[in-house]
């Protein structure tokens, strides 16, 4: 009887362990992306087709597929747990929000969850039409007149996906639809964190939209901190 | 050929049974007015289109309150997006120039009096004249079904340039299954055409009956007739242009699509292929189409105006050697239409010299019609108020073509709002008239009843200065430089030019409404009309003589004898101004 | 109601030809070499037009006016001289209208399209893609590079296809969105499409091309007048058709040089 109960009591602990995927004071895997060699010049955009965006920047804004911080940083790289950890079986509640101003992507690369809501705003005075680009996933494309509501759409399929504006084919950015809630997006520094982590074997990957992406593995086995760093190879061209 | 064989007393039995009589119909008057209530839903149709595009182009960011319910992506929340404006535009063009202007003035009229005015009992082949409507139908089915996929209706144009229409949903949305239903949709469409056309030719040339010579069939007949030649060889070269672009976008052939091609960041796997060729293919086509859309308007004016003005125009012969020579030149221009569109320029002065040559034929008709005016005695009610609104906008619109016959003034019009204005004159405008003036005319011989002459003539004075308003303002927009096929003006030099648009778009909605008078005058009086007499007209013609609507074999299985030419008006010492085609009295 | 057609028709056709009359909307300033040639045939025809166009007009209304509402028993009567005078009318003063016009404007069209650029022109080209123009100068080398479209990159500014790791002579390349020109210098106008059908149209120029793909066309000119003058396409697109245009900036050569220059550090 006795035996009975503590294994059934054992089996509904190692069912909460396995169900839950952050477990507050885990393990944190966190560590810097950067980049040795020479990035490809990023370029100024001329935006004087579109004069209403235009004058919203003083200083043109410059292409983003290489944007680099202080001490050889790398930004918009996505650092993410491909293998290790389970896939989230109801994704957040909260929306992703990608935002068009000044006819530029906001974020640039805008990373979450497979099935999350997304929800894309135009807070520009002209059309523009929003048009990703996946492989796996289902294809669309819409426009957005200035003042409608935002749109509303989700991915079931984890994947990278390009996006581009057909009406203005300077802007460019990223989804990166993901299995679960471990992600970040460097930043600045090109600093990331991956806290919550439950002691375990782990797939790292860090994706950049130019350089591809880069593996590594880490071993949590309780609360402490590891460190994992990435370096690119940049290229001129 | 001047005479015909004497047939047998009746070609085909009474039709039996409500689906024989008034569905499947083997009778050509039955298939007219299939053909006519085809024109009118698409007309309507078409309209509307029109009001919503008038609409987004003077309030652009403004609800059009339940769009969203039929187009949740087309307008979100009710305000038109840039790819729907286009494919309003593109269905808009298409339902107008094949299912109104080939359907009404041609397959409608043309069906139901074609052989009434030659003496016969029905058409030559019923049974293909009853499959070319269905035929006709289905392909309408098959271009409505665009607007309810869930890419909707390509937004390409009624002209659907290649590559644009060629490469699929990566030049946009509309452009997959949106591209192939139109591009289905019109061949079955000249499938439609060619069954009716060799209808109208082979029943014009055996079936004329005793006494009626070609010389002797009413304009309105040479007309359609010339009008059916035309059409033959114009539909059967649109019909493998669209089975090639058919081929393009689903079996991976690359007729009009050359390689090196990149669309929405992808590389598309074509080579080979011409843009140039589907221009060619779809403007020698196109340039007939335009002269199938206004012949047989030509035809019916001059039809109605002989009637009131009680006398014969100076000459018949002259209008239907004219008609001819516009047949035949129609075949040698559609160059015009690209001139700066990369071909050799050498070929476009070519082009241009037909061109202008049109307009002499052209001219001799709108100059015999008002040389006729002279000396009439003109009766004015909505049939000929409307058939001289036809001569003013055929000379309004024919004298902007003049503009754009010349490829250097092209170089500067092209593409502008003066060419959409030039083809609304003549297209939009002129053959509706044609449509509405025969309406008036026969609608007492196809209903047996009389529509109303004051809403008839309410309904005129609103559309023809109503249209006036709308298309006479494109001229000018063109002359600014205004370029077409815009879904919204974000340009600089065209923001002084918005007080025009919404002039035209508020022209456009009332004169827009008043065709609803029309609608309910054509629907009240078909129950509630007056009786109308076998002659309400004193018209010579044979449709005349027979009664108010006439019976399933028009002649009673009678063969009328011809003794004159349908224009014995205001003849000396006849009893009355008039002398029917079928009278023997001597004048 | 037949004399009030006569006079709504009147006013009509006098409205209509009123904006005309008055110059309201016209075309803008010509800056251009061969412009003046189309202007002039533009006016011409507009002059023959406008006169074709009043006289048929006022002479339905005059007749409708005359000849509805007659009395009973009023005889129907001819025109002398019949149809035999309408057919002459129309062949001699249509026919010599058309010839006129026809032969004449042969010339202005043949300033534009059948005289070679000259030797010293000054070669850009253009490339209309949905939904912008983008230009590129050939650079110090004097040579366009090859494009190369697997390897188009609009994120990344490289809107032609150039191969900036394989092909040296890429590399000096100046690719701008804006067409800029010196003054009063011959312009040849490489033009190149990325897609599908576009065109390129500056009213001012007195220009209008149509960009083919797989076709290599060119136009040339030359500007007059500096100034800022938009570039827009009239070839319908796509869905970005509307709001598809660039900016013509005609320069001093000075200015110019130094705009180039400038575009060149960009690259």
């Amino acid at each position: 009887m006795r035996t009975k109960g503590v294994f059934l009591a054992g089996v509904a602990i190692l069912a909460a362990a396995t169900m839950t995927t952050a477990v507050p004071n885990g393990g944190t895997v966190s560590g810097k992306v950067t980049y040795e060699g020479t990035p490809a010049k990023q370029k100024p955009i001329d935006m004087s087709k579109e004069p209403s965006c235009a004058k919203q920047h003083a200083t043109p804004l410059t292409t983003e597929t290489v944007v680099t911080g202080p001490n050889n940083a790398l930004e918009n790289v996505v650092v993410y747990i491909s293998a290790g950890a389970p896939d989230d079986s109801t994704p957040p509640s909260q929306p992703a929000k990608f935002t068009q101003k000044g006819c530029q992507y906001l974020p640039h690369v805008l990373a979450f969850e497979v099935n999350q809501a997304l929800e894309i705003a135009n807070e520009d005075q002209t059309s523009h039409n929003i048009h990703p680009l996946p492989k796996t996933n289902r294809e669309w494309n819409k426009s957005q007149p200035p003042g409608t509501p935002p749109l509303s759409e989700k991915y079931d399929k984890p994947e990278f996906i390009p996006v581009k504006c057909n009406i203005h084919p300077w802007m460019h950015g990223n989804f990166a639809v993901l299995k679960n809630s471990h992600y970040a997006v460097t930043q600045g520094e090109g600093s990331f964190t991956l806290p919550n982590l439950p002691p375990g074997k782990y797939t790292i990957i860090a994706w950049h939209e130019s350089y591809g992406d880069q593996t590594q593995e880490v071993t949590i086995s309780g609360n402490e901190t590891k460190t994992v760093n990435f370096v690119f190879k940049a290229k001129p061209y | 050929m001047e005479e015909a064989v004497v047939q047998p007393a009746h070609v085909h039995a009474p039709p039996e049974g409500f689906i024989r009589k008034h569905i499947f119909s083997l009778d050509h008057k039955v298939i007219g007015k299939q053909y006519y209530g085809l024109a009118l839903v698409a007309v309507f149709m078409g309209m509307a289109l029109s009001w919503l595009m008038r609409f987004h182009l003077v309030w652009p960011t403004t609800k059009v309150p339940g769009l969203d319910l039929l187009s949740s992506t087309g307008a979100p929340g009710g305000v038109i997006t840039p790819e729907y404006y286009l494919s309003l535009l593109t269905m808009h063009g298409t339902l107008m120039v094949f299912f109104v202007l080939t359907n009404a003035p041609f397959a409608g009229f043309g069906n139901y009096f074609l052989p009434i005015q030659i003496g016969a009992e029905d058409m030559a082949f019923p049974r293909f004249n009853m499959m070319s409507f269905w035929v006709t139908f289905v392909a309408f089915l098959v271009l409505v079904l665009a607007f309810v996929i869930p890419d909707g209706p390509p937004i390409s144009g009624w002209t659907a340039y290649a590559p644009l229409s060629a490469v699929g949903k990566d030049a946009g949305p509309g452009l997959a299954w949106g591209q192939s239903l139109w591009a289905i949709s019109i061949a079955i469409f000249c499938v439609g055409q060619l069954l009716g056309s060799l209808n109208f030719i082979a029943t014009t040339l055996d079936l004329r009956t005793k006494g009626m010579t070609f010389m002797r069939m009413p304009i309105c007949t040479w007309a359609w007739f010339i009008t059916s030649a035309i059409g033959l060889l114009a539909f059967a070269v649109l019909l493998p242009a669209c089975l090639l672009l058919l081929l393009d976008r689903m079996a991976g052939t690359s007729f009009f699509i050359p390689s090196g091609l990149v669309i929405s960041d992808r590389l598309q796997n074509h080579a080979g292929g011409s843009p140039l060729l589907w221009q060619h293919l779809f403007w020698f086509f196109g340039h007939p189409e335009v002269y199938i859309a206004i012949l047989p308007a030509v035809g019916i004016v001059s039809h109605v105006l002989i009637t009131n003005m009680r006398k014969p125009l100076l000459s018949a012969k002259v209008i239907i050697y004219s008609m001819m020579s516009i047949g035949f030149l129609s075949w040698m221009v559609w160059g015009h239409h690209m001139f700066v569109s990369g071909m050799n320029p050498t070929s476009s002065l070519l082009f241009s010299f037909p061109t202008l040559t049109i307009t002499i034929p052209a001219t001799i008709i709108t100059l015999i019609w008002l040389g006729s005016l002279y000396g009439a005695n003109l009766q004015i009610n909505a049939a000929s108020l409307f058939a001289l609104g036809f001569v003013s906008m055929f000379v309004s619109g024919g004298v902007s073509g003049f503009f754009l016959a010349q490829p250097s003034i092209d170089i500067y019009l092209h593409a502008t709002y003066f060419v959409v204005g030039h083809f609304h004159m003549v297209m939009g405008v002129a053959a509706i008239f044609g449509i509405l003036s025969g309406t008036y005319f026969w609608f007492p011989k196809m209903s047996g009843r009389m529509m109303n002459e004051s809403l008839g003539k309410l309904h005129f004075w609103i559309t023809f200065v109503g249209t006036y308003c709308i298309f006479m303002p494109f001229h000018y927009l063109g002359m600014a430089g205004n370029v077409r096929r815009y879904s919204s003006f974000v340009n600089d030099f065209m923001a002084p030019l918005m007080p025009v648009h919404k002039f035209i778009s508020i022209a456009a909605f009332v004169t827009g409404g008043a065709q609803f008078i029309f609608l309910f005058n054509l629907i009240y009086s078909r129950f509630r009309g007056k009786q109308a007499p076998e002659n309400p007209w004193n018209a010579t013609s044979l449709e005349w003589s027979i009664p108010s609507p006439p019976p399933w074999d028009n002649f009673g299985g009678k063969h009328p004898v011809i003794y004159h030419d349908p224009y014995q008006y205001g003849v000396k010492g006849s009893k009355g101004d008039f002398v029917m085609q079928d009278s023997p009295e001597q004048v | 109601m037949g004399k009030f057609f006569a006079v709504v028709l009147t006013l009509i056709a006098l409205a209509s030809a009123y904006p005309i009359v008055t110059h309201m909307y016209v075309q803008p300033v010509d800056i251009s070499t061969h412009g003046h040639a189309i202007d002039e045939q533009l006016s011409d025809t507009m002059a023959e037009a406008g006169f074709a166009f009043l006289g048929a007009q006022l002479l339905l209304a005059f007749f409708v006016w005359r000849f509805s509402n007659r009395k009973n028993g009023s005889k129907v009567k001819h025109l002398p001289g019949g149809a035999k005078l309408m057919v002459a009318t129309a062949f001699i003063f249509v026919g010599t209208e058309v010839l006129a016009l026809g032969v004449l404007g042969q010339k202005a069209w043949a300033e534009v399209y059948f005289t070679a650029p000259k030797q010293d022109a000054l070669q850009i080209q253009s490339q209309a893609g949905q939904f912008a123009f983008y230009f590129r100068y050939p650079g110090a080398d004097g040579k366009f590079a090859p494009l190369h479209p697997d390897k188009i990159d609009e994120g990344n500014g490289n809107y032609f296809g150039l191969d900036l790791a394989n092909d040296v002579e890429a590399r000096d390349d100046i690719v701008t969105a804006e067409l800029a020109i010196p003054v009063n210098r011959e312009i040849h106008l490489l033009m190149h499409a990325k897609d599908v059908g576009h065109s390129f149209y500056v009213r001012e120029l007195r220009i209008q091309q149509d960009f083919v793909p797989g076709l290599d066309l060119s136009v040339h000119f030359t500007a007059t007048k500096t100034g800022k003058y938009e570039i827009v396409c009239t070839q319908l697109c796509g869905l970005g058709h509307y709001n598809m245009k660039a900016y013509l900036n005609v320069l001093s050569q000075d200015d110019f040089d130094k705009w180039l220059k400038e575009k060149a550090s960009e690259q």
